[in-house]
C-alpha cells in the first residue's frame, strides 16, 4: 500500500509499504477513505518531537470502511464505516474506565520512553513518534487500528466524510478546550490560536453556553473564519493583546482563556526572538508565548484551558500571575472516545457542520506539497484533507488537488 | 535437563541466608524497601579501604597537578615531562571523585589498578642509566599500592557481583485475581520474555527454562518458599541451577479497592559473575527495566488478554529493537518470536468473503 512517511526534519514521502496485518485480537483494518493533516504534525514535521524513527508513517486524523477484524472485535463487522479516535486506549484500565482515554495505561508498548521524559506516560497515538507507541499512522491506503472494540465509531451513510472526520481529533480537542473552560452564561472567553481546533473552540464555546468569544491570531483568512465563527478578533500583529482584551471587558479580563496554539507560537518582536533563540539552543524545547499571555489577561479566579500540544519544557512561566490570582490550569490530550458520541448526535442535529474548515482536498500522493503548503499557511491553507484513492499530481492524471472554498 | 536435587538439597550460600533473613520478613511488606538496599553491598572493611585510596588519590593528583616538578625529582623522571605528570593528576583525581561519588566505589578502585598500570609502564619506558635508582623505588612504592588497590577492587567487586531487581505495577483487578495467575507458573513465559517455559511438579518443585546469553538456554529447578494466596509468593533455585536465582513477588489491595499494587523483588547470579552482568549491560539488558518491562505485560495480561505490540515494537521495546512505525514485511513477521495473535491473515484474500 501506499503511506507518508516521515524521514527527518520537513521530508515526507509517499512510499510503498508493505500492508498491516491484525496483530492482536481486538485490532481491526480500516481502508481509509479521508485522512487529514493536524496542526500536530507539524511538530513531528518540524523534528520538535523526539523519539521519531525514518520511516515512521504518519497521521492520526483519519476514517474509513472496516475490512478486517480480530476475533475479539464483535462490535464491528467487515463493510461498516468508522472513524477512529486518535489516541489508542484499551478500554479496561483505571483511566479508560473513568473516561480520561488518552490516559490509558496498557496501549503504550513504549510507555517507558515516556516515562523518561514526562515522569509518566500517555496512551499510544497513531502516527506520533515511538514514546506514544510508535503505531503506523493514517496517512496511508490502510491502517491496523488496535482496540477497535473500544475506539472507532460507525458512522451513518447520510454524513459525508468531511462532516464527520474531524470527530478523530480537532473537533472533540477543540471542544474539550472550552469544556474544561466551565462556562457559564454570561462569560466571556478568549481563544489564542485559530487555527483548526481554534475553530472548533470558538464554535463549541458558543455551544458551550458562551456569550462571547474573542479569538486572537495574525493570519487574515483564519480571522476572517473566526469571525464567521461568531467571534470577535484580536490581530495580534496590529494590537497590544492585553490592551485590547482589557479594553474590551472593562479591565477586568476574560473569564476563562484557551491555549489552541501550543508548543510553536508566533509572537511580536523581542519574545518571539528570545524563545525562538531558547528552542534552537535546546534551553527549552517549547515556545509558550500564547500560554504566558492567556495566564497575564484572565481574570482573577478565571481558568487557563492548555489544549494546544506542548512537547517538554517551557521557562518565564508566571506561576506568580497563577497563584496570587487564583487561576485554574486544565490541560490534556482530547479523551476522545469520551466526546465522539455527543459530537456526532451534535452533528445529525445541524448544530454544527464541521466540514466548513477544510480548505484544501488533495492525493494522498500528494501530502509533501501538503505539508509545505500548511506549515507555510501558503494559499490560504487551513486543513487539508487528504484522500487516498485520488489520482495526485505525480500520478498519471496530473494535479487533482483542489482549493475548496 | 539439570537433576533435581534431594529434598532439602543445600543451597548456595547466599540464598541461604536469605531464606533464614526471609523467615518472618517476607510477609512483612512494609520490610519490602529496606530488603532490597541491603544485599550486595561490599564489605564495610573494604569501603573504608576504598576511601583510604580516594583520598590518597586525590592528595597525589593535586601534587601533580601543581607540583609536577617536584614529583619528576622525587621519581627521578625528567623536568620535561611535567605535562605528562599533570595528566596523570588529573586521572588520579577523576579516580578519587569516582571512589566517593559512588554507593559502590568498586568501579573506581578498579580505575586505580588502570591507572597503576599506567604509571608503572611510564616509570620504566623513562628510565636511564642515569636515573635507575630513584626511578626503582619509585616503581616499588606504586607496586604495593598496586598491590592494596587490587585486593580492595576485588573485595568489593565480590560482594556485588548477583545482581537485584525490583519493581512494581498496579493492575484495575482483585489480589486474589491477580495472585491466581501469577501463581499458575506456567503463565509467566507469557509475559516474561527471558522465560521460555516452566513445568510445575506435584511436589511443590518446578522446573524453569530461560534464554541465556548468544542463543543459549539455561535452567534450573526451584522451590516455593513461602505461599499465601492472594497476598506473596516466594521461590528460590535449588542446587545445580544454572542460575542461581530467588524472588518474591507480592500483591497488596490499592487503597479504595483500586485494583492491586505487584511488588516484585528478584535477585540472581548471572552466568559470568561479574563479568556476565557487565557484558549483559553493554548488550543493553538493564535488570530493572527489564522487569519493568515484564510487568507492564503482565498488566496487560491481566487487563487485556494479551501483549500489545505495535509496528515499533514487534522484536521488542528496547531503543535498539525499535524498527520504524510502519507494518512489517511477511519475513519481520515471521521471525518476530511471539506475536499475541495467531498468524496474521491478510484482509485481501477476504475480499471474496466480502462480497457474499
Amino acid at each position: 500500500m501506499r503511506a507518508n512517511c516521515w524521514y527527518g526534519k520537513t521530508t515526507v514521502r509517499v512510499e510503498e509499504v508493505p500492508d498491516p496485518q491484525i496483530l492482536n485480537q481486538r485490532d481491526a483494518i480500516i481502508k481509509v477513505s479521508s485522512t487529514a493533516i493536524c496542526g500536530s504534525d507539524l511538530h513531528l514535521y518540524n523534528s520538535l518531537v523526539p523519539t521519531m524513527v525514518a520511516g515512521d508513517i504518519l497521521g492520526h486524523e483519519f476514517m474509513g470502511e472496516v475490512v478486517e477484524v480480530g476475533r475479539e472485535v464483535k462490535n464491528l463487522a467487515v463493510g461498516d464505516r468508522v472513524v477512529v479516535p486518535f489516541p489508542i486506549s484499551c478500554g479496561k484500565c483505571f483511566f479508560c474506565k473513568d473516561e480520561m482515554f488518552s490516559l490509558c495505561e496498557n496501549s503504550n508498548p513504549n510507555a517507558w520512553m515516556a516515562e523518561k521524559m514526562f515522569g509518566h506516560a500517555p496512551s499510544g497515538i497513531f502516527g506520533y513518534s515511538h514514546l506514544t507507541g510508535g503505531f503506523a499512522g493514517g496517512q496511508a491506503e490502510y491502517v491496523r487500528v488496535p482496540f477497535a472494540d473500544v475506539g472507532p465509531i460507525k458512522v451513518p451513510s447520510h454524513l459525508t466524510d468531511e462532516q464527520v472526520l474531524f470527530l478523530s481529533d480537532i473537533f472533540p480537542t477543540g471542544w474539550m478546550g472550552a469544556e474544561m473552560c466551565d462556562i457559564k452564561p454570561g462569560d466571556t472567553i478568549a481563544i489564542w490560536g485559530c487555527g483548526p481546533v481554534g475553530q472548533f473552540s470558538i464554535r463549541s464555546a458558543f455551544l458551550l453556553g458562551a456569550e462571547r468569544v474573542i479569538a486572537i491570531d495574525m493570519v487574515p483568512e483564519r480571522l476572517q473564519m473566526a469571525q464567521a465563527g461568531g467571534a470577535e478578533t484580536i490581530n495580534y500583529s496590529e494590537q497590544n493583546v492585553y490592551e485590547a482584551l482589557m479594553e474590551m471587558t472593562g479591565g477586568r479580563g476574560p473569564d476563562a482563556c484557551i491555549d489552541d496554539v501550543g508548543m510553536e507560537a508566533h509572537a511580536p518582536g523581542v519574545i518571539f526572538a528570545y524563545d525562538r533563540i531558547k528552542q534552537a539552543m535546546m534551553l527549552e524545547t517549547d515556545r509558550p508565548h500564547a500560554l504566558r499571555e492567556a495566564i497575564m489577561c484572565c481574570r482573577n479566579g478565571g481558568t487557563i484551558s492548555v489544549i494546544g500540544v506542548y512537547g517538554g519544557f517551557i521557562d518565564k512561566f508566571p506561576m506568580g500571575s497563577v497563584m496570587n490570582r487564583s487561576l485554574t490550569i486544565k490541560t490534556g490530550q482530547a479523551h476522545v472516545q469520551r466526546y465522539m458520541r455527543p459530537l456526532l448526535q451534535r452533528i445529525e442535529n445541524g448544530d454544527i457542520d464541521p466540514s466548513f474548515v477544510v480548505t484544501h482536498r488533495m492525493s494522498l500522493d500528494d501530502a509533501p506539497q501538503a505539508y509545505e503548503m500548511f506549515k507555510n499557511k501558503k494559499d490560504n491553507c487551513i486543513k487539508v484533507i487528504l484522500k487516498p484513492d485520488m489520482n495526485g499530481s505525480n500520478g498519471p492524471n496530473g494535479s487533482a488537488s483542489m482549493r475548496v472554498h | 535437563m539439570s537433576t533435581r536435587p534431594q529434598t532439602g538439597g543445600g543451597t548456595s550460600q547466599t540464598f541461604r541466608q536469605q531464606e533464614n533473613n526471609q523467615d518472618t520478613p517476607i510477609l512483612n511488606e512494609t520490610s519490602y524497601a529496606g530488603e532490597r538496599t541491603q544485599p550486595g553491598m561490599p564489605l564495610a572493611n573494604a569501603k573504608r579501604l576504598a576511601r583510604g585510596l580516594g583520598w590518597f588519590s586525590v592528595g597525589l593528583g593535586l601534587t601533580e597537578l601543581l607540583a609536577p616538578s617536584l614529583i619528576a625529582r622525587i621519581t627521578g623522571v625528567s623536568e620535561k615531562r611535567t605535562g605528562l605528570i599533570r595528566l596523570y593528576g588529573l586521572r588520579e583525581i577523576a579516580s578519587g571523585v569516582a571512589i566517593f561519588s559512588q554507593k559502590n566505589p568498586a568501579a573506581g578502585v578498579w580505575s586505580r589498578v588502570a591507572g597503576d598500570a599506567m604509571d608503572l609502564a611510564s616509570l620504566s619506558a623513562a628510565c636511564t642509566d642515569a636515573n635507575r635508582g630513584k626511578i626503582t623505588f619509585a616503581a616499588a612504592n606504586v607496586a604495593v599500592v598496586t598491590a592494596l588497590d587490587v585486593m580492595c577492587a576485588q573485595q568489593l567487586s565480590n560482594g556485588t557481583h548477583g545482581v537485584h531487581a525490583k519493581g512494581t505495577c498496579i493492575i484495575n483487578l482483585q489480589p486474589e485475581e491477580v495472585y491466581d495467575y501469577w501463581r499458575d507458573f506456567q503463565n509467566l513465559p507469557r509475559f516474561m520474555k527471558h522465560l521460555e517455559a516452566v513445568e510445575e511438579h506435584a511436589d511443590g518443585y518446578s522446573h524453569w527454562v530461560a534464554k541465556g546469553p548468544a542463543g543459549t538456554t539455561v535452567e534450573w529447578d526451584a522451590t516455593i518458599v513461602a505461599d499465601a494466596p492472594g497476598r506473596v509468593i516466594t521461590w528460590r533455585s535449588l542446587e545445580n541451577a544454572d542460575v542461581d536465582n530467588a524472588g518474591a513477588v507480592r500483591f497488596e489491595a490499592a487503597p479504595g479497592g483500586r485494583g492491586t499494587i505487584v511488588k516484585v523483588n528478584i535477585q540472581y547470579n548471572p552466568p559470568g559473575g561479574a563479568i556476565g552482568k557487565t557484558v549483559a549491560r553493554l548488550f543493553g539488558e538493564e535488570p530493572e527495566q527489564q522487569l519493568d518491562d515484564d510487568l507492564r505485560r503482565f498488566k496487560q495480561m491481566m487487563e487485556v488478554g494479551e501483549v500489545v505490540v505495535s509496528d515499533a515494537t514487534l522484536f521488542g521495546t528496547g531503543y535498539m529493537e525499535q524498527r520504524p512505525g510502519r507494518p512489517a514485511n511477511r519475513r519481520e513477521l515471521e521471525s518476530a518470536e511471539s506475536l499475541p495473535s495467531e498468524l496474521p491473515t491478510n484482509y485481501k484474500s477476504l475480499e471474496g468473503r466480502r462480497m457474499q
